[in-house]
């Protein structure tokens, strides 16, 4: 084991920051892709067993997508993307994205896309009649800073019906896409705010088996963050895979 | 300390209102020398396309070399490379295309060669968390054949993993979901 253990670093050269290789994630820390509640599941999740996938280069790398998307600061700010003002109620969304070892990750691409206030997508295939906002497209980007912290302004997203069963209607939340700082850190989520009514009924939200986890996906309101005579504050920190202890840890 | 994980949450119907770009399918620059395309289609368990679909792609440069956000393992030297596709249309029908160059072999950690291949993450409405795969390429034999990755998948399911040339200079690559020629998915 010794000989492999100091292989890596032969091949390798490690850059600070950069694991070898991340943490092998926990059986239950993700919803199952086969989960009858969900019906779209159904038809869209694999049968045949994962093969085990060892981290090589290309999986603990990633891209720098920044420039290339020709990113500007105003991407943060969803209430500033039109002419006017959307309707809604004005929220700051902050927080940090840490690895699961507490260590900020730096530079990172965080994007959201989101319902207006009523609750609609400005998506072709949304047909919720619900008003769409002229001053409201619904979609963010911005990159951590150098403590892993984002920050992003936007309205409250409104509840919404769907299909999936009788009176079916997700809880408001908006859509986290993370980068993280390699392909196996990737991540893509969706923020809840406290207190949703729709929390015991959604399949989505309850997809994550494990209690802890699941109201890891709820931010919290914050008082002190709540900006005086302008925008309600949520908080919500999001944690990726962190790394292996040992470079051949969890190998077979 | 040990934080708990976020959970993953299926990227739903609407994606395409906030992560694909215009030019998000480009590994490379158009017009880069030996460029060419990956297309095909994902198809769920009944061999229906999946119209929302969202695809990424990660890969090294022909010197096996990546344009790592930060540096990583020496970083690629070559002009109009960036390494990550993601295409996913507003309006989509199912398919995928990327334009990119053939990636070189680079090592895994116990410092065998791997064959040429990309790495690829799918997500679509109806799945709960991302599925990971790879393509490696029907005319790389010699190299497939000592992957140390495709050893350990069942020798009958490897021909999932190959994207095939489609004689016009690119290659075809399907992703089935479930179901009969079921695409291999690795745990990651």
């Amino acid at each position: 084991m010794t000989v492999e253990q100091d292989e890596p670093r032969q091949i390798y050269t490690p850059v600070a920051d950069t694991p070898l290789a991340y943490r092998r994630e926990p059986a239950g820390a993700h919803p199952p892709l086969d989960y009858e509640p969900y019906k779209s599941t159904a038809l869209r999740h694999p049968r045949q067993p994962l093969v085990y996938l060892p981290h090589t280069l290309g999986e603990i790398t990633g891209p720098a997508l920044a420039e290339r998307i020709g990113m500007t600061e105003l991407d943060a700010d969803l209430t500033r993307q039109h002419a006017g003002e959307p309707i809604g109620e004005r929220i700051i969304v902050t927080g940090h994205v840490y690895d699961t070892e507490g260590k900020p990750l730096r530079d990172t691409l965080v994007e959201v896309w989101q319902a207006n206030a009523c609750g609609r997508y400005r998506h072709k295939w949304d047909r919720y009649p619900a008003p769409l906002d002229p001053n409201f497209s619904g979609a963010g980007r911005c990159l951590t800073d150098s403590e892993g912290r984002y920050m992003f302004t936007t309205i409250k997203p409104g509840p919404y019906p769907w299909g999936n069963h009788y009176n079916a209607w997700r809880p408001a939340h908006i859509h986290f896409s993370l980068m993280g700082r390699a392909f196996a850190q990737r991540l893509v989520t969706q923020m809840y705010f406290p207190g949703d009514p729709f929390f015991p009924y959604d399949p989505i939200f309850n997809s994550v088996r494990d209690p802890t986890a699941r109201e890891a996906m709820i931010s919290t309101f914050s008082i002190h963050k709540t900006q005086p005579d302008w925008a309600q504050c949520f908080e919500w920190d999001i944690y990726l895979r962190g790394p292996a202890a040992t470079f051949f840890e969890e190998e077979r | 300390m040990n934080f708990t994980l976020t959970p993953s949450q299926t990227v739903g119907p609407y994606f395409a209102i906030g992560l694909p770009w215009s030019a998000g399918p480009h590994v490379v620059e158009p017009g880069t020398p030996g460029a060419f395309t990956i297309r095909g289609t994902i198809y769920d368990g009944l061999g229906d396309p999946i119209p929302d679909h969202l695809l990424e792609t990660w890969q090294a440069d022909p010197d096996g070399r990546f344009a790592d956000v930060h540096g990583y393992g020496g970083g690629s030297e070559l002009t109009g490379f960036h390494g990550f596709a993601r295409c996913g249309a507003e309006d989509g029908d199912g398919s995928y295309e990327i334009l990119t160059v053939k990636p070189g072999r680079v090592a895994d950690p116990r410092g065998r060669l791997q064959a040429p291949h990309l790495a690829v993450t799918l997500m679509a409405r109806g799945m709960l968390n991302r599925v990971v795969s790879r393509i490696y390429f029907a005319d790389e034999q010699q190299a497939n054949v000592s992957d140390p990755v495709l050893s350990r998948v069942p020798a009958d399911r490897r021909e999932t993993l190959m994207a095939q040339p489609d004689g016009e200079g690119g290659y075809r690559f399907d992703i089935r979901v479930q179901g009969a020629g079921e695409t291999v998915f690795f745990a990651l």
